[in-house]
């Protein structure tokens, strides 16, 4: 074995013999890295997750953590992993202590050990202060956090995060990424996360895999996957109907031209040096340009770019999302 | 890094966290303490005490009928003497027809103790049912993602059930005895075992039925609803509040195959009833074989469910 922590070759899921959730996926996680998958919701990122979690059996294909087998040596993965659900998992009747103290026994920690390192992961979770409260008197952020204690209870090798910051503030959000940083180091694990917040993804990961419809369209480091979109973007509306892409092709620096329904979306290198050749070249010609925009590649351009749709219009096709979640639970359970 | 692998998980220790967990969410919440407390105590207020059938028996109810002058021979016996003398008698034949029927003669004990049998029904078959909550929050999963051993997720939803059924058990025989349960000259604090003994397989083959069925049904309201459908024909099909002797042929056949007509017997056999050592053994075969074959299926179902 390589230093790779997590392989899967052609990991697939299907439910009920025809919804496709995850489509023969390979990747390798590296030891020591942050490993994300990103995708809108229902793109088969839980259903991963699951899997290499030992909680879903793969319809077909393979992987390995730690190189133990997640089918046939289940037993063993789950020994060494740590999992930071997507809900909170937390009882809410117990206490903050209770919860980690529970979790220990599941592995089967001696009392002796566990004790002594559920104060020491509240501590770090900065919840020693309300370790003995209810977790209903929690906040998001709290849960949050006492999930990732629960996570590391048994000191795991490999953490895997499933969205591990959905639904809370921004605020809050940017706290939980600190401390999952801090873990990170503390522990000199490696970590698998999910997400669907673009920013989560640039900010915590190493290397992403971007995943959309049950496969995996593109991986890279973020910085990477940026520069490899080839620079700036320039969008551009004019006030004439007409079609000017060849008019910007023309211009010095200009990559890449895209006409989306009367605005052109342009790739350019060193932007703020060739948005005022376009706008020239087009006055020219006697075109009047009425809007301008200039964004240096965020992880929304590389998703742009290799989906073909933002991630916001994805996200909000509710319906589809909540029968397509529907349909994910019956399968699951039928 | 320390060895994760030093760990061992076990059953027992898996089982016993689960089922901790489950008896301080519990005790936790007063509220329901106190409901469980509550819903027997209304019940046997209620009903043992509306429905009292001894009191049918006495001569006050018998006060309009008119019987007319018996001639025998030559002597005539004047129908105001004979309808004094039944009124008389009533109160007695009373006693010995109530005897007859419930084997003790007042109703109120014979129904206390039918109310243990069906508490324990409803108690196992509901918290059989909150694995349902434990997938939908995620918190299954997340023990599936454990190295703890999956039958332990398994018992610790029976040993819950069966563990609340025999406190519930416990309290209504002791809220019975303070409303005026007559226990009969063979009963001993030792006996409590054998209500126990029965409580737990009667909790361990209905519970066990009930998990597999909740983890399986797509809809959580679905085992509410089985729940629903199915206690009143268990109740009312056995022996719980009325003999089956008394009941048309084609009940008698569902309540000789209900568990609870057994579960019933049994515990009456060991409280009011003088013991019958041969009907007990009966009864105690019975349920052995309802909790084995129940949780073998249950179990069964489950354990493939959660392998899945």
């Amino acid at each position: 074995m390589s230093d790779n922590v997590i392989v899967a070759e052609g990991l697939t899921k299907v439910f009920n013999r025809s919804l496709v959730a995850v489509d023969h996926v390979n990747f390798s996680v590296e030891d020591g890295e942050i490993y994300g998958f990103l995708g809108p919701n229902g793109a088969g990122k839980t259903t991963t997750i699951n899997m290499l979690i030992t909680v879903l059996k793969p319809t077909e294909g393979k992987a390995s953590v730690l190189g133990f087998d997640i089918i046939k040596q289940a037993n063993m993965v789950r020994k060494v992993i740590g999992v930071v659900p997507q809900e909170y998992t937390a009882d809410e009747d117990l206490t903050g202590y209770e919860n980690i103290i529970l979790c220990a026994d599941l592995y089967g920690i001696p009392r002796e050990v566990s004790k002594k390192r559920a104060l020491e992961l509240l501590e770090l979770v900065e919840l020693t202060e309300f370790k003995d409260k209810r977790v209903e008197t929690y906040s998001g952020g709290m849960r949050r956090r006492l999930e990732l204690a629960c996570g590391l209870i048994n000191r795991p090798k490999v953490l895997f995060l499933d969205e591990p910051t959905l639904g809370l503030d921004v605020q809050t959000r940017t706290a939980t990424w600190n401390y999952i940083r801090r873990l990170k180091k503390e522990y000199g694990m490696t970590l698998f996360m999910t997400t669907h917040y673009l920013e989560e993804a640039d900010a915590l990961c190493d290397r992403i895999a971007i995943i959309d419809h049950g496969k995996i369209i593109v991986t890279g480091a973020p910085s990477q996957l940026k520069e490899g979109l080839g620079g700036d973007i320039i969008t551009i509306s004019i006030k004439e109907n007409a079609d000017v892409s060849e008019i910007i092709r023309g211009v010095e620096n200009v990559k890449e031209v895209k006409n989306e329904d009367g605005a052109y979306r342009i790739k350019a290198e060193a932007g703020e040096v060739t948005a005022p050749l376009i706008i020239e070249a087009l006055r020219k010609k006697g075109y009047t340009v009425t809007k301008l925009s200039l964004t240096e590649p965020t992880l929304n351009e590389v998703y742009l770019e290799y989906t073909g749709k933002a991630m916001r219009d994805t996200e909000e096709s509710k319906e589809a999302f909540i029968s397509q979640r529907l349909t994910l639970r019956r399968a699951r359970t039928g | 890094m320390s060895g994760a692998n030093e760990y061992h998980p076990s059953l027992t220790r898996g089982l016993w966290a689960l089922t901790v967990r489950e008896l301080k969410k519990w005790l936790k919440d007063p509220v329901m303490v106190l409901m469980l407390v509550l819903q027997p105590l209304i019940w046997m207020g209620l009903l043992g005490k509306s429905m009292n059938i001894g009191a049918l028996f006495t001569s006050g109810n018998l006060g309009n009928i008119s019987v007319p002058d018996l001639t025998i021979g030559n002597v005539t016996i004047p129908g105001t003497l004979i309808e004094q003398q039944l009124q008389q008698m009533f109160s007695g034949i009373g006693t010995t027809v109530m005897k007859n029927t419930f084997g003790v003669a007042d109703y109120f004990s014979y129904m206390a103790v039918g109310m243990i049998s069906m508490i324990v029904m409803t108690t196992t078959m509901f918290s059989g049912m909150s694995i349902v909550w434990d997938r939908r929050l995620g918190f299954l999963d997340k023990v599936l993602s454990t190295p703890v051993p999956r039958g332990a997720i398994i018992f610790s939803k029976v040993l819950n059930a069966t563990l609340r059924a025999i406190f519930q058990a416990t309290i209504i025989l002791a809220l019975a005895y303070i409303l005026g349960l007559q226990l009969s000259s063979t009963f001993t604090l030792l006996n409590l075992l054998g209500i126990y003994a029965a409580i737990f397989l009667l909790g361990v083959g209905l519970s066990s039925v009930f998990i597999a069925f909740s983890l399986r049904s797509t809809r959580m309201e679905r085992p509410m609803q089985i729940i629903s459908l199915i206690m009143m024909p268990l109740m009312f099909a056995s022996n719980t509040f009325f003999p089956i002797s008394l009941m048309p042929d084609w009940m008698q056949m569902i309540a000789r195959v209900n568990p609870l007509s057994y579960v019933t017997d049994a515990v009456r056999q060991l409280t009011i009833l003088p013991l019958d050592a041969s009907a007990l053994v009966i009864d105690f075969v019975y349920l052995g074989i309802f909790a084995a074959v129940l949780a073998t299926i249950g179990i069964v179902l489950s354990w493939r469910y959660l392998t899945k």
